[in-house]
């Protein structure tokens, strides 16, 4: 069994009601154990849904979602599998509990029973690999964007965790913010090996990815790398999507004749084929 | 403006009395607030000024700042003032209208004027020495024994931490509101009383539903974390009695001693 198995799972808010929607449908999908996944999909195709099946924070309401073998339905092991999946939320200021950084981070631990002393080496390894060992003691809200949701990245490595998902994570963050946080993600996923699920409306940071997972009313549309995916422009704008713009310009000059490789994601890679 | 709230107003410092556990702060402040109340000679009253004094120089917080603290309840102590020197009778030394001001009277208004002051100074004390998640932790640890009554020690605890932590992001948010609504022209400043209080209504009601929201995203992050309330939780920064505490209540004790034994001999 693969690191997350989801099988068959659907998810339906608000059953028999007026009000019901179908949110996921028969969704099946498997992630292995340190892979980069992208989730990319318009409002409302089910991403943010999905991602909260990852720790149990929604549980299907037919089919299962296996985390690391064990059932997310089952809930005596809800909490093994909540230390296991960690989630950065959008909006920074609304996932810090405490009013200093070091307080937050050992949160985590905190509630899982850990010793103090290891709880105090585990907050500084985890500010550490997200590089902000320097605002241990700061107060949250003297932070800039990019550095809060750095910190709820600690917080959840704090825990062990050993996948990380986001949930649009840079939405509210400025340019300066996006880049410091993708950072922090590729070098967590590169150095830890940590298996990260994440969630974007960015399509260049939908590029940085292994794999990429396309939503579209609650059903996964399109499961393939980059590469692949960002080629069918014509798709992907019909979904209400984007191509990085690297990709996009590189589709338009082979429309008109010039030859191109397939696999143009990042401006590098444009400059790079063009010169040659 | 609103940004110059400080709640809690905590002195960070590294003196004797920043680095007391804050359980014992508190209990000793009770022990003080005792003192107060039961030893009503002048000697005492005397030697409990002097005690006051000399923390807030230990505290090395600035006496500029205590006297701020007095000054919010300046109103009430010269009302008791007032009323004290006025209805207290004996021996009269003057009068105003109908009134009859005594030696007696002035003696028991400074004495209950004094009272008030020392009980605020010793308070202020105490939050400007201990941070407020220290205390909301010796508050969670010093109600620990009432849990089994039903008590919820830890989850009032939560909610302090919690709510101190959004003081900053909701006077923030209060901030950025009101701007937005000055801007598409409505005024907070003029007009009749009746008038401003409304003027609030179009604050408040984002301010509301917003803070319902964070509400919201901070339990589902929390429940992310694991957390499941106080029970099987460990604590990073455990509180620690050490020597100080020791010397501190010992202190405390024999200064109290000396009180009853001054009262005992009737001085």
């Amino acid at each position: 069994m693969e690191f997350i198995q989801v099988e068959d799972m659907s998810h339906v808010y608000y059953p028999g009601q007026e009000n019901e929607h179908a949110a996921l449908k028969h969704i099946n999908l498997r992630i292995k154990q340190g892979e980069f996944i992208a989730v990319l999909g318009t409002n409302g195709s089910g991403k943010s849904t999905l991602a909260k099946h990852f720790n149990a924070l929604l549980l299907p309401t037919s089919g299962h979602c296996y985390i690391d073998g064990l059932d997310t339905l089952n809930t005596e092991e809800l909490w093994q599998i909540r230390q296991q999946v960690g989630m950065v939320f959008q909006n920074p200021d609304n996932q810090i509990i405490a009013a200093v950084v070091e307080d937050d981070v050992a949160f985590g631990p905190e509630n899982l029973g850990v010793p103090p002393k290891e709880i105090r080496q585990r907050v500084t390894e985890s500010l550490q690999a997200v590089r902000m060992e320097r605002y241990r003691k700061f107060a949250p809200h003297l932070l800039s964007g990019g550095q809060k949701q750095r910190i709820a990245i600690a917080g959840a490595l704090a825990m062990h965790t050993k996948c990380l998902v986001f949930d649009e994570p840079t939405a509210m963050l400025d340019p300066i913010g996006r880049t410091e946080v993708l950072a922090t993600v590729k070098r967590l996923h590169e150095e830890a090996g940590i298996t990260i699920v994440y969630i974007t409306h960015f399509m260049e940071e939908a590029a940085a990815a292994d794999r990429v997972l396309v939503m579209d009313h609650g059903e996964i549309v399109e499961d393939d790398t980059p590469a692949k995916i960002f080629i069918k422009v014509d798709e992907m704008k019909r979904r209400g999507l984007d191509v990085p713009l690297a990709a996009e310009v590189a589709w338009r000059l082979r429309r008109n004749g010039i030859h191109l490789p397939q696999d143009i994601l990042t401006n590098e890679d444009l400059v790079v084929a063009l010169c040659r | 403006m609103l940004t110059d709230i400080t709640i809690g107003q905590y002195f960070p410092g590294a003196s004797l009395l920043h680095r007391l556990d804050p359980r014992t702060k508190i209990i000793l402040l009770f022990l003080f607030i005792i003192d107060i109340f039961v030893f009503d000679t002048p000697l005492s009253y005397g030697l409990l000024s002097l005690f006051t004094v000399s923390l807030i120089y230990f505290s090395q917080v600035p006496m500029r700042m205590m006297i701020k603290s007095i000054k919010p309840l300046w109103w009430i102590l010269l009302f008791t003032f007032l009323i004290n020197l006025c209805s207290v009778s004996g021996e009269a030394f003057a009068h105003i209208w109908i009134f009859a001001l005594t030696w007696e009277g002035l003696r028991q208004a400074v004495f209950i004027c004094l009272r008030l002051i020392l009980l605020i100074l010793l308070s202020s004390l105490l939050t400007f020495t201990t941070s407020p998640l220290a205390l909301t932790d010796a508050l969670e640890n010093l109600m620990g024994p009432f849990k089994r009554l039903g008590m919820p020690a830890h989850e009032l605890a939560m909610m302090m931490t919690i709510a101190l932590r959004f003081v900053p992001t909701l006077i923030e948010e209060t901030d950025k509101i009101m701007k937005a609504q000055k801007s598409r022209g409505s005024d907070f400043s003029s007009g009749s009383l009746l008038h401003r209080v409304k003027s609030l209504i179009p604050i408040l009601v984002p301010l509301f539903i917003s803070a319902f929201r964070r509400a919201d995203e901070l339990a589902m992050a929390m429940e992310a974390r694991c957390y499941r309330g106080g029970v099987g939780r460990t604590q990073m920064k455990a509180l620690r009695i050490t020597t100080i505490d020791y010397v501190a209540y010992g202190a405390s004790l024999l200064f109290a001693c000396t009180l009853v034994g001054l009262k005992v001999i009737g001085i």
